[in-house]
């Protein structure tokens, strides 16, 4: 079969793909975004007419694929890692409803926070809500682990999480193609009371799914995803999930080493090889690139428990990714490095792109305010959350995805004036709208920036469900007409979009104020394909 | 045989299309390849690196271990030096010379060739004057590839045939000033 060049994330689309996959729903989200970028350019994608359009939110989108799910169609929900705490509601509960057609949730994790806000692990996720979990550890696992994920969730009638961490995201590799499966046909579930979760039901669902993980767990033993390969070396036993594998059978190739190895890429644990590779061996390292899930569990909460070596006792470090150094430094073999760094070299952080509309926005709002010390500017999640670098310096807080809008009411509850919200077109529609009706159902005291690009910039240009709405949707949720004030942020406008600020600053109540102009980056990307 | 290669540069100056183009002459050679990219917030003009490992046995990591590097092959002489710990003792630094200024505290280009200069193997390269010479300033991106032939073990008509593969799409006069500006590069780091 044909061997393919393909990034993790596009390997698990086109591993889905071939799987009989019926629907994709998603928001972007660095790593995870590729999934579904690659799904919209796939010319069998789009001659099946797979579902591949972007969802306002990552609980709309799990949701949608809950729905499919239902319908007994194979579907696929895809997220970055804190993008499945919006979604966690439907998550958790779709454990409890389980799956009709295959339901797997894609979830890419982002250690070390390359482009995020916090280092959380989805197989924490997995767990809390005791369904399986696949974690691939190199771009062919990414492939298989949608067909076969399909066959567990379709098994055992449960969602399983698929989890990805960036470097395998965002890391392209040779991927073998296998031979394409037909989509399931319609079909809703058998038992007409598998979706419903009144509190009577819903006892009876968690009676069937806590004794299930029994039978999880000899999955996972046979899974063919997880192996134990011996050695004759029992003084260290290794337990490596996921990409962790990778860093660790470099340091054994290299080394030659002999120690017994568990990898792992299905939970729950294998049972039979953990207890194995514990009973065999002096002392266990695990090796996991995220927190440490396998880790605490094997240690359980008393310290003292010497034999479990890993994130925990300083084996390896507590936060960030994992690497190849790390783990052989874990292994006491020798940690070699080039030259330092140079001091002469500088830091050279993200910044807003040369043309950038929400530049012009910034430096008009930083003139506005001013005079007003007491201004407060609550930030949100997207290429904005820059504009509190220098030049600019104009937010002071970012919490999550439409958080701008609701901590600026809150503020302003406090006695904060003048309390003003940025948020970015995207992030508006994914969680802005809910709090902005908070805001009139209060009268608060707000100036709601929505910074239009007319795009997701961050992730790269994404179309978004909400385009070209923002003014009737703030007039519909109750803004008044004569405070939704759309301003070009540009250059020559700026005398004229700071006296806006200021108008609107004035106004006891909610005002919402649009800066629009396109990105430049994806007003580039169309004069280039026009070209 | 085994190249292990950290590509470095700022977000838009072109290190992911080397990567497409080496990766695809080592494919075709029926080699094994792993390339980790960035994506995402740090794009935005910040500094951008791609660990490319290309390999006839089977890699495992898709990072390449510090001090494990073959090359560093970067489009910035400043970038060049941000991943000298990944540098192996005996390991080539290949960059181009032109600064993209784009901080306030950028240092004074000098300092940095000094410390370019003080690597046992480095060829350092104007690559922006050499693309722009040819007339298409755009092409620096292969100029710099095309000094690092060489030391990727690879032959000049096999990256050219990667070009054409790559570039085939976008027109002959593309293929063709590409094609170019690897041979200048190839030339100037002779």
């Amino acid at each position: 079969m044909k061997k393919l060049l393909l990034l993790g994330d596009e390997a698990l689309a086109q591993g889905a793909i071939d799987a009989g996959i019926s629907g994709f729903y998603g928001y972007p989200g660095t790593p995870s975004t590729e999934i579904i970028e690659y799904v919209q350019q796939n010319k069998v994608a789009i001659e099946k007419n797979i579902h591949r359009t972007w969802a306002s939110n990552e609980k709309t989108a799990m949701e949608s694929a809950v729905g499919m799910s239902y319908a007994g169609k194979r579907t696929m929900a895809t997220m970055k890692h804190v993008g499945l705490n919006v979604a966690a509601d439907p998550f958790m509960n779709s454990a409890m409803t389980g799956a009709n057609g295959g339901l797997l949730v894609a979830v890419a994790d982002d250690p070390s926070m390359h482009s995020s806000q916090n280092e959380q692990d989805s197989r924490i996720f997995a767990n809390f809500a005791l369904i399986p979990c696949i974690e691939p550890s190199d771009q062919q696992e990414c492939y298989d682990a949608a067909k076969h994920g399909f066959e567990l969730s379709e098994k055992f009638k449960l969602p399983v999480l698929v989890r990805l961490v960036t470097r395998l995201s965002h890391s392209r590799s040779g991927v073998v193609q296998k031979e394409m499966i037909n989509e399931n046909k319609m079909k809703t579930p058998e038992d007409p009371n598998q979706f419903m979760l009144l509190p009577a039901f819903s006892r009876t669902k968690y009676n069937r799914l806590v004794p299930l993980q029994a039978e999880l767990e000899k999955a996972s033993e046979e899974s063919p995803l997880n192996k134990y390969i011996d050695g004759s070396d029992k003084s260290l036993g290794i337990i490596a999930c996921g990409l962790g594998y990778n860093y660790l059978m470099e340091n054994v190739s290299k080394n030659n080493l002999k120690n017994p190895i568990l990898k792992v890429s299905q939970y729950p644990l294998p049972r039979k090889y953990v207890e194995k590779i514990m009973n065999e061996c002096d002392q266990v390292l695990v090796i996991e690139d995220g927190m440490p899930v396998v880790e605490q569990q094997l240690k359980g909460y008393v310290n003292g428990n010497t034999k479990i070596k890993g994130r925990l006792d300083g084996s390896l470090p507590r936060v960030g990714e994992l690497n190849p150094n790390h783990v052989a430094k874990a292994l006491n073999l020798a940690d070699i490095h080039g030259q330092v760094i140079p001091d002469v070299v500088a830091g050279r952080p993200p910044a807003l792109c040369v043309g950038c509309p929400h530049a012009d926005t910034f430096k008009a709002l930083k003139e506005a305010i001013k005079d007003e010390t007491n201004a407060r500017v609550f930030g949100d999640i997207g290429c904005y959350t820059l504009g509190f670098m220098p030049p600019y310096k104009a937010i002071n807080t970012t919490l999550d995805m439409g958080a701008s809008i609701t901590m600026a009411k809150g503020a302003s509850e406090a006695g904060l004036f003048p309390a003003i919200a940025t948020i970015g077109d995207s992030t508006f529609f994914h969680s802005g709208m809910t709090g902005l009706m908070d805001c009139i159902y209060d009268k608060s005291n707000v100036v709601i920036v929505i910074l239009d690009n007319s795009t997701t910039g961050m992730t790269g240009g994404q179309e978004y469900t909400g385009h070209g709405r923002i003014e009737a949707v703030c007039k519909g949720l109750g803004v008044e007409a004569d405070h939704i004030r759309v301003i070009t942020p540009l250059p020559k406008q700026h005398e004229e979009n700071i006296k806006v600020f200021q108008e609107e600053m004035a106004y006891e109540g909610v005002s919402v104020i649009i800066p629009r102009r396109e990105c430049v980056q994806t007003l580039k990307k169309k004069l280039k394909s026009r070209r | 045989m085994k190249k292990d290669i950290i590509l470095a540069g700022v977000g838009g100056q072109g290190i992911l299309t080397i990567a497409t183009v080496i990766g695809q002459a080592a494919i075709s050679s029926n080699m094994n390849l792993k390339q980790a990219e960035t994506h995402g917030m740090s794009q935005r003009g910040g500094d951008v690196q791609s660990h490319l490992r290309i390999s006839s046995d089977e890699i495992h990591s898709d990072l390449i271990p510090l001090g494990g590097a073959d090359i560093i092959l970067s489009v910035e002489p400043m970038e060049a030096l941000r991943y000298l710990p990944y540098l192996h003792e005996d390991g080539w630094l290949i960059t181009n010379s032109t600064p993209f200024v784009n901080i306030p505290n950028y240092p004074e280009a000098d300092e940095l060739y000094q410390k370019i200069k003080s690597v046992k193997n480095h060829v350092l390269i104007d690559a922006d004057k050499i693309a722009k010479d040819l007339g298409s300033a755009r092409s620096m991106n292969i100029v710099i590839l095309g000094a690092a032939v060489k030391t990727l073990g690879l032959t000049l008509e096999q990256v050219e045939d990667a070009i054409k593969a790559i570039f085939g799409r976008k027109g002959q006069a593309i293929v063709e000033a590409n094609i170019k500006a690897l041979k200048a590069g190839f030339e100037a780091a002779k």
